[in-house]
């Protein structure tokens, strides 16, 4: 079965949780959680504007963390933020304290994750399509818990089109790793969704989720958005 | 008295435990291939010579070092200014600009980004694209736009795009942010030039390498004038700190006290704490939950929360000290100069006079002691906040 990941950045709005079981219930096979970040380098305008939101209610790591413990989901939790909160001490505790098992920091690459102590939480990988053969091999083998592979050199938003990149950098990578890899950057319907998971194990989907929570639809609303992208998926055979 | 060594770390790019390459998966190639352009052009006595002519026959080099002589008998402590505000362009930012300029087109890239705070490194880095006969594109807040319309109606005119950065702040902070992520998006044909010791990997290394004529300069020039040839002092303002970084760098292996003078508002040296941004770690102006805070200070330049790594190792050794400066002890120190000496120094560089006036005669900077202060830039884009803030009753 593909696999399918939404995002939501923690905070974002007064009751964010009730996103949380309306993409469980749509299909979702994980959450990945946003811990919003003042300085979100890598993200594009929508996401960059859910933090800022987030941020500008009180919302902090902790408290995004507090939520998620309050509600505990029956999917897995994927925590993501960056480097600066990451590498704060106790981070990891407060992850597991979360009922939280996984975590993406994109900007925290191969080269600088001796610094991060987060025992017990499997920390994913990105991989770009730039990203050179030995290199990718490494990102495989370090990854935990699933491959997040960037499908476009570029940040986080809703795109057009699927990007070539991505089926390229799907394809290199199911050679060099045996965990499940998911396609993310840029996945904004669900036919974009059905032709990332015909070469990669399944998709990510944020900014296309964020802008209708920014523009106020509610949790069945996006709910419904998210089963139309598992719905998707369900039409598309496994890779292996 | 005895020389002090400080050596490099030995990982490339860290200085202690500060430094690093805290980007984006996509921007690892991008930065490796700027490490190792460096690396091999910086050894390239073809490169040397080629930028050596362009600094002097084009930027203005070498600049004078001016004895301060009605201020220093107005202090009590013989101050020597080296006179980065006589470049081309007005400020230090020009040796570093065209370092990586030429670096660029060595790397056969078709553009130039910049992220720019007072406008002084968007100037250098339009000036050079223009020189060159590279685009440029500089992103910059909307408010820094505001307070240094003369410096964006200057790269326009040079032909550059200025790209108004709206988010957060709307100054250096952020639109260094926005520069990162235009980056990712065109890493392939677009050459990054970062405007401080700051960023990743070889950025830090590299930026103090273009700037560290002024502190070279300087050494020569003090050993010619001064019978102790070495000053007591050597006092530099601190935003992202290239100017100091390249004026320490002749002098971090002698017995001259080294000086960072930041602004009270952006103190990343003096009262940051460990952190992450920008590709970097270092010391950052932050909240308790990890959140960076924005940075205020009348000086655009010195309007960023966080420091170069190499000023957070020079700290934590203890080589380097980093105090603050007020924004209205900046202006009158302007003003001051401007009165005393006939020079009028950008507002940045006023913080580094500031400190001496302040300290002059006190046990910080004891009555008699020689003090070499880099002057970064000259106060002419300053006018408008000078209008508006300076005192000339």
């Amino acid at each position: 079965m593909k696999l399918l990941m939404p995002y939501i950045t923690g905070g974002v709005v007064p009751g964010w949780t009730a996103y949380l079981s309306a993409f469980e219930h749509a299909g979702a096979d994980l959450i990945e959680v946003g811990l919003p970040f003042s300085d979100p380098t890598v993200d594009g305008p929508t996401i960059q504007e859910s933090s800022d939101a987030a941020l500008a209610r009180g919302t902090t790591p902790a408290s995004v963390l507090q939520d998620l413990a309050d509600v505990r989901t029956g999917i897995p939790l994927v925590a993501s933020t960056y480097a600066n909160i990451a590498l704060r001490p106790g981070f990891g505790d407060a992850l597991t304290a979360a009922g939280v098992t996984g975590l993406i920091v994109p900007d925290l690459p191969l080269d600088e994750l001796a610094g991060l102590d987060v025992p017990g939480v499997q920390v994913s990988l990105l991989a770009s399509p730039a990203t050179p053969d030995v290199r990718l091999a490494e990102i495989g083998r370090r990854s935990q818990g699933f491959v997040y592979a960037i499908s476009v050199m570029g940040t986080t938003g809703e795109r057009d089109r699927l990007a070539p990149s991505a089926v390229t950098l799907a394809a290199r990578l199911k050679q060099v790793t045996d965990l499940p890899v998911l396609l993310g950057f840029g996945i904004s319907t669900p036919e974009q969704a059905g032709e990332a998971a015909a070469v990669a194990d399944g998709v990510i989907v944020g900014a296309a989720v964020m802008r209708r929570i920014l523009d106020g639809a509610s949790p069945a609303e996006v709910g419904a958005f998210v089963a139309s992208l598992r719905a998707a998926l369900s039409l598309v055979a496994p890779v292996r | 008295m005895s020389s002090i060594t400080v050596r490099p770390t030995v990982v490339p790019g860290r200085y202690g435990s500060y430094g690093g390459r805290y980007v984006p998966e996509s921007l690892i190639p991008a930065c490796e291939a700027v490490a190792e352009a460096f690396s091999e052009a910086w050894a390239d006595p073809g490169f040397r010579g080629t930028l050596g002519a362009l600094l002097s026959a084009y930027a203005g080099r070498p600049t004078p070092l001016t004895p301060a002589l009605r201020l220093s008998a107005e202090l009590g402590v013989t101050v020597l200014l080296k006179r980065e505000d006589l470049t081309h362009t007005g400020s230090h930012k020009i040796n570093n600009v065209l370092g990586q300029a030429l670096l660029a087109r060595r790397m056969g890239r078709t553009r130039l980004i910049a992220e720019t705070g007072a406008g002084m490194h968007g100037v250098a880095t339009a000036t050079a694209g223009a020189l060159l006969g590279l685009p440029v594109k500089v992103f910059m807040g909307e408010r820094d736009m505001e307070r240094q319309a003369h410096n964006v109606f200057r790269m326009r005119l040079l032909g550059a795009e200025v790209v108004p950065v709206t988010t957060g702040s709307r100054t250096l902070k952020d639109a260094t942010s926005e520069a990162m992520r235009h980056w990712v998006t065109d890493a392939d044909e677009a050459y990054y030039c970062v405007g401080s010791v700051i960023g990743p990997h070889p950025y830090p290394t590299m930026v103090r390498e273009f700037q560290r004529v002024i502190g070279d300069e300087a050494r020569r020039q003090c050993a010619a004038e001064l019978p102790a040839a070495i000053p007591d002092y050597v006092v530099a303002c601190v935003g992202g700190g290239s100017n100091a970084a390249g004026t320490f760098a002749g002098f971090v292996e002698t017995s001259a006290k080294l000086v960072g003078v930041e602004a009270e508002g952006g103190s990343g040296a003096a009262n940051g704490e460990i952190g992450v941004l920008h590709g970097f770690q270092s010391l950052f102006l932050q909240d308790e939950h990890g959140q960076i805070k924005e940075a205020h200070s009348i000086a655009a330049g010195l309007d960023y929360p966080g420091v170069g790594p190499e000023h957070a190792y020079l700290r934590d050794l203890g080589r380097a000290r980093y105090v603050t400066v007020s924004d209205g002890e900046a202006i009158a120190a302007a003003v001051r100069l401007a009165r005393a000496e006939g020079v009028l120094p950008a507002i940045e560089s006023a913080h580094a006079v500031a400190w001496v006036v302040r300290a002059a005669g006190t046990p910080e900077l004891p009555g008699g002691s020689t003090v070499l202060v880099t002057l970064s830039g000259r106060g002419d884009k300053d006018i408008t906040t000078l209008i508006a803030e300076a005192d000339l009753a």
